[in-house]
């Protein structure tokens, strides 16, 4: 169990920074980071080590070039696992080539594709993960993205991309007012399941601790059988009032033919 | 203490009926499920007419079955079904009398099975079947194939059955399956071909080849296993594997130029080769092919497509005795009286075939020569069994058990089929339901009702019946009645929606129409195609499906098969008409077909589906190929996207739609794609096991859920999820081959156009199979845990959070909610899921889950399990709402309080008291009526049922006695004039007075 709680502590280990390639839009936009607070104790600093890998961009169905940098620091741990932490990026903004080829996917309604290599630590080479997006969808004020990449270890099992908020359907042809990528980053790995909860004593004890909590509070007579008494109620006041009728009619001297005979047998 | 069991036994019987189940009483059985029986493709068959009594067959199927089948009818007296790895090596019968060991076995089956890494033997009782002995016989070496020496047919203490397989020759006894002496013949670069023990001899002689070059020849003593002489000789040239022994001192070898047929002769001390080259015995050379049967001191080659009969002579001298066309079949020898032995050859011409018994010895001599009028869907003949009986004028009889190219088998005595069965069905791949015809005005239903006078007499019966006043006879009649109730087979749509077709395809490439009322096959139609002779079946697709035209149109199925066995062989396209069987068109398409693709919601003018087909250069291709179909799907162009999955790679890639491929080829029809996104598994740690998506064709009732404190939860409901499980490279393997540290189990839910993970969660020290139910929003799937050494099952629920704020009634009424905007997958998803994992007492095959015409009628999950049988759990088991004590409000909402493992209720099995042998999947389709859903599950038998999973509570049973309401009403009106007049009467006195 205690080998498990490392992961525990890192599953949500969310870093997002955003970096705007000018750097006075950096100060607006702020460089938030979060680092987990609880890592000090697992922290190892002689096994860390810092790595670099790249983001390509391609647009529609051109060859992908480079569009920006991924550093993180690489963590081993003690038991073998490797983990990617305090992930910063730096993104290359668009030439006046590039803002062309992109006003031209904005119209088509093409698609705007990135990649990452799938291990960081060798990143030629092996398969990348791709990801991509219409075109129409990033524009707001700026270009927003919003990354999320799905890590194991140090590979990157896969990457979801996409603007901030919701892209509507049918997608508005739109230019952004401001050139500028307003990016923002999440570090995910994977949740551990819960364990399967074994309670058959739990049960035993907890049937006995109902024993004295449970007891349902005791509802009063009338709450419970109100709607037996009602009905009572009304044959017993029927049955009154015929009686009273009854006795009127005897006096009166009409009755029906049993009543008749009822008076008959009381008389 | 009994009178405490008993009390105990009685309260159990008690509670058990308290609980709410799904079970039948015994008398419904089979009202609305039917179960069928089959074997498979037979590989062996041995006969067993020695004796008189019941003649009958033993035979060993490529469905790993062995069976004993009735002679006269073809029917099952009893069989063994054996599990997929242990497949059957040979069947064999030793016949005779037990002397003094032992008990009561005077005739035994014996069957050598090779499973996947032992091998075992074992040794049934021919009359009912029961196993006598079993003996497993280790061995080193398991990719080596296991050949069978059958006992010489004496069941005896001084005989031994001799087997070898996995590099050693064993002898068994077979009084008590007990292991005599084993010899090992492991040493490198040996293979034994053949074990020869010619009769009334007490040596054995195995002969073998080293490194395909030299033959070794060891004779050994079949008591004590020791080895007496061994003798080799090397061979100026390399063998073939083919061999075929043709007697008891020489075989036949092929040599691997393939030109050359090589007599080894070893019993007079040396060995001896002698060459003769095909060349010089048949004109057209070509590369030769010994063929299987066993003919003695003869073979048979197939060289250029023709069969040629060589006889082997004394001196090892070969000549060409006749020649066969090609497509002919034919048995091993068989003695008959008087030292002959006589085979059979069986061969078609036109819709005949043509069963010819031979004497070996002299092929002009013709025992037995019969045609018999053959059904063109059962394609050519397989394999022949023959057996011979002596007829009342002492003369020879023949009957033949054939097997035909669409795994059926017949039996032929006398000129006739005696009886057949379709053992095709023992091996459905894919399985698709289709309605019947529309009741043209043609046939009225009243005349095919029974008059009134019957139908009222029939409901007073039922009266009796339900008012426990009828007697056994008329029980008798009750059920009788029920059995053949109305219409219930009738070949038309009915309102209610029970009546249905259900259309399996088989691995032989026949389809078969099965009719949900009594299982009978509608019709069958093996798949031909103008490229190749039989294409290999692969899915099946509801092609047309028409609703507008259904009175002038029939629905069709699509097939897609292809050519060959390999991935990238040309794909062929069937269509066949659903009512009539008909194949309607059949085309080559000139591309490989890797994934089939039915497009949701496109439909031409003729209600043709549009499909599209991926092939391996990663073009797609449009199916129907109309300049209307073409129109539709341009419209869309932009909204297609697909997937495939790489699973040897672990890469699930995504693409969409980019151009026409009009640049390479002029076909206009297909198209180029691009890729979109990729997730790649890392391959060390990650293997995927299992990928699932929803049914296409699902109702979703509800997006909305509504819990107990007014809550509303939207569910996540979308066709673009992808549920994948992955695990650990090492816990790939069997379960407990890893330790728990080793092995880790992560499921993903991916959206397939986009390529988000959606959902991902891994359980430490879990393990794989992983069999999966994907429905609606939720997945519900089974795996192991190798911590707690139980199965677990764990459900996965998806709700939207972006709708989550649609609660308010006013912000609905005045139309300020997001309900109705459109959806895409490029937003950023806001959902979260629920999830909660139970243990589970069983393993399981596959799962499925109950799917209901408009999805009102609440689920259950069929869970098939090891024992084949169909579990049926209601899906509020596996809610992660559940709670150790739920408050008031949840429980009268329906949620159980929670419990570590799911529990399985015996009356729940919807098989009751059958199993489904070797069950594969299992296949819901829904009826008309939104209670009720048809479930048909697969594996070498069949099993069909209807199911209501929260009662018929949309119609009235069958057993409604409507007689009862009839004579009811018809009272109480009597009762209401009775009264009226005499009240009127009353009051007429009343006045007078």
């Amino acid at each position: 169990m205690a080998k498990l709680t490392p992961f525990f502590f890192l599953s949500f280990l969310i870093i997002s920074s955003s970096l705007a390639f000018q750097s006075d839009e950096f100060g607006l936009e702020g460089a938030q980071q979060q680092t987990p607070t609880t890592r000090k104790r697992y922290s190892d600093p002689d096994s860390d080590s810092k790595v670099q890998f790249s983001l390509e961009h391609a647009f529609g169905d051109s060859d992908f070039s480079p569009a920006g940098t991924f550093s993180a620091r690489l963590k081993s741990w003690s038991h073998g696992g490797k983990t990617l932490t305090k992930l910063r990026f730096s993104r290359n903004g668009f030439s006046d080539e590039e803002k062309d080829t992109f006003k031209n996917l904005l119209k088509g309604d093409d698609f705007y594709r990135i990649r990452l290599p799938s291990n960081v630590i060798s990143p030629p080479g092996k398969e990348f993960v791709v990801a991509s997006v219409r075109a129409r969808c990033l524009p707001r004020d700026g270009l927003d993205e919003h990354f999320v990449i799905h890590m194991e270890g140090a590979n990157v099992l896969a990457v979801s991309y996409g603007s901030l908020g919701a892209c509507q359907y049918p997608r508005q042809f739109k230019l952004p007012a401001k050139w500028s990528f307003n990016s923002h980053t999440i570090l995910k790995s994977s949740e551990q399941a819960p364990r399967t909860p074994i309670f058959t004593e739990e049960i035993l004890g907890g049937e006995n601790a109902e024993g004295e909590v449970e007891p349902p509070p005791e509802r009063s007579f009338w709450a419970k059988y109100w709607m037996y008494l009602i009905p009572l109620g009304l044959v017993v006041m029927n049955a009154v009032t015929q009686a009273t009728n009854m006795a009127e009619e005897q006096t009166g001297g009409q009755a029906g033919g049993s009543q008749v005979q009822q008076s008959a047998r009381r008389r | 203490m009994a009178m405490a069991l008993r009390l105990y036994l009685l309260l159990i019987v008690f509670v058990s009926s308290a609980i709410v189940s799904f079970s039948l009483y015994e008398d419904q059985v089979g009202l609305m499920d039917w179960h069928q029986r089959y074997i498979g493709k037979v590989k062996h068959a041995v006969f067993h007419t020695q004796k008189t009594g019941r003649k009958r067959v033993i035979v060993s199927t490529e469905e790993n079955v062995v069976a004993s089948l009735d002679l006269r009818h073809g029917e099952i007296f009893w069989r063994h079904v054996l599990g997929t790895k242990d497949a059957i090596d040979g069947v064999d019968i030793a016949l005779g009398k037990c002397k003094e060991s032992c008990l009561d076995v005077p005739n035994t089956v014996f069957a050598f099975t090779l499973m996947y890494h032992r091998s075992m033997l074992r040794a049934w009782n021919l009359p009912d079947g029961q196993m006598v002995w079993e003996t497993s016989l280790h061995s080193a070496q398991h990719s080596k194939s296991l050949l069978s020496v059958p006992v010489n047919l004496k069941f005896d203490k001084d005989y031994s059955i001799l087997v070898f397989g996995g590099g050693y020759l064993h002898a068994v006894s077979p009084i008590d399956g007990e292991l005599l002496w084993k010899k090992d013949f492991t040493a490198e670069g040996f293979e034994v071909q053949r074990v020869l023990q010619p009769l009334e001899s007490s040596i054995v002689y195995v002969l073998g080849f080293l490194h395909s070059s030299e033959a070794i020849v060891y004779q050994i003593d079949s008591k004590s296993g020791e080895v007496v002489a061994e003798k080799s000789k090397a061979f100026p040239g390399r063998f073939s594997g083919e061999i075929s022994a043709v007697s008891n001192d020489k075989v036949v070898v092929l040599d691997s130029t393939r030109s050359i047929l090589v007599t080894i002769s070893f019993v007079d001390g040396e060995i001896s080769f002698q060459k003769t080259l095909i060349s010089s015995l048949v004109e057209d050379s070509g590369e030769a092919e010994i063929l299987s049967p066993l003919l003695s001191n003869m073979l048979a080659v197939k060289v250029n497509k023709r069969t040629i009969f060589v006889r082997v002579g004394d001196q090892g001298k070969l000549e060409m005795v006749d020649s066969l066309s090609d497509e002919t079949a034919m048995s091993d020898s068989l003695p008959v009286a008087d030292d002959q032995v006589a085979f059979a050859s069986v061969h078609h011409e036109g819709s005949k075939i043509h069963l010819t018994v031979k004497l070996v010895d002299d092929l002009d001599t013709v025992l037995l020569r019969e045609s018999i009028q053959m059904d063109q869907h059962r394609g050519r003949v397989d394999r022949v069994f023959i057996n011979n009986y002596i007829k009342t004028d002492r003369s020879n009889g023949f009957r033949a058990l054939i097997v035909m190219e669409d795994h059926s088998l017949l039996l032929l005595q006398q000129g006739a089929i005696v009886w057949s069965r379709e053992e095709g069905l023992a091996s459905v791949t894919d399985v698709t339901t289709a309605e019947l015809p529309v009741e043209k005005d043609g046939v009225s239903v009243a005349k095919v009702e029974h008059t009134l006078v019957d139908w009222l007499k029939g409901h007073i019966l039922k009266l009796k019946g339900s008012l426990l006043l009828a007697s056994p006879e008329d029980v008798v009649a009750i059920q009788e009645m029920r059995m053949k109730s109305s219409g219930r087979s009738k070949l038309t749509r009915d309102h209610n929606g029970f009546r249905k077709l259900f259309i399996a395809l088989t691995r032989a490439g026949k389809l078969f129409a099965l009719h949900t009322g009594d299982g009978r096959i509608v019709w069958s139609t093996l798949l031909n195609s103008p490229a190749c002779a039989r294409p290999s079946g692969i899915s099946l697709y509801q092609w047309q499906v028409p609703h507008h035209h259904a009175m002038d149109e029939n629905p069709s199925v699509l097939v897609v098969g292809r050519c060959g066995s390999d991935s990238s062989s040309p794909g062929v396209l069937s269509f066949v008409d659903v009512y009539t069987g008909k194949e309607i068109s059949s085309s080559d398409i000139g591309h490989s077909v890797v994934q089939v693709m039915p497009l949701p919601l496109f439909t031409d003018s003729t209600e043709q589906r549009l499909h599209l087909i991926a092939d391996t250069d990663g073009h797609v291709h449009l199916y129907p190929k109309t300049p209307e179909a073409l129109g539709i799907f341009q419209r869309e162009f932009q909204n297609v996207y697909w997937y495939n999955v790489e699973g040897d790679d672990g890469i699930i890639r995504g693409h969409g739609m980019k151009s026409s491929c009009a640049g390479e080829t002029a076909d206009e029809y297909c198209f180029t794609t691009r890729e979109l996104w990729t997730v790649v598994f890392p391959s060390e740690s990650e293997k995927i096991i299992s990928t699932l998506t929803r049914k296409p064709n699902e109702v979703v009732h509800t997006q909305a859920k509504v819990s107990t404190d007014q809550d509303v939860l939207y569910k996540y409901v979308s066709r673009n999820l992808l549920f994948v499980a992955t695990v650990s490279p090492k816990g790939a393997g069997e379960i407990g081959s890893v330790t728990p540290e080793e092995s880790a189990l992560v499921v993903y839910l991916i959206d397939t156009v986009t390529g988000r993970i959606l959902h991902r969660l891994s359980h430490q020290g879990c393990q794989g199979p992983v069999h999966a139910v994907f429905s609606e929003n939720w997945v519900v799937y089974h795996y192991f845990n190798l911590r707690a050494h139980k199965y677990e099952v764990t459900v996965v629920e998806i709700y939207d959070q972006s709708r989550a704020e649609n609660k308010n009634v006013w912000k609905l009424v005045l139309g300020k909610h997001n309900l109705t905007a459109p959806i895409s997958s490029y937003s950023r998803p806001e959902m979260f899921t629920k999830s909660q994992s139970y243990f589970f007492p069983q393993s399981v095959k596959t799962i499925a889950v109950t799917s209901t015409a408009k999805g009102i009628t609440s689920k259950q999950l069929l869970i098939g399990t090891i024992g084949d049988q169909i579990l049926a759990l209601d899906k509020r088991f596996v809610d992660p709402r559940r709670t150790l004590n739920p408050s008031q409000a949840e429980k009268e909402e329906g949620i159980i309080p929670l419990t570590d493992s799911l529990p399985i209720i015996p009356q729940s099995y919807i098989t009751h008291s059958l199993k489904v042998e070797g069950l594969r999947g299992i296949v819901t389709a829904p009826a008309k009526l939104e209670s009720t859903t048809h479930v048909f599950a697969y594996g070498v038998d069949l099993f069909y049922t209807r199911l209501a999973p929260s009662k018929t509570y949309d119609s009235l049973t069958d057993d409604f006695s409507y007689a009862l309401l009839l004579i009811t009403i018809v009272a109480l009106v009597a009762a209401i004039y009775i009264t009226w007049a005499l009240s009127e009467k009353k009051e007429l006195s009343e006045k007078w007075r």
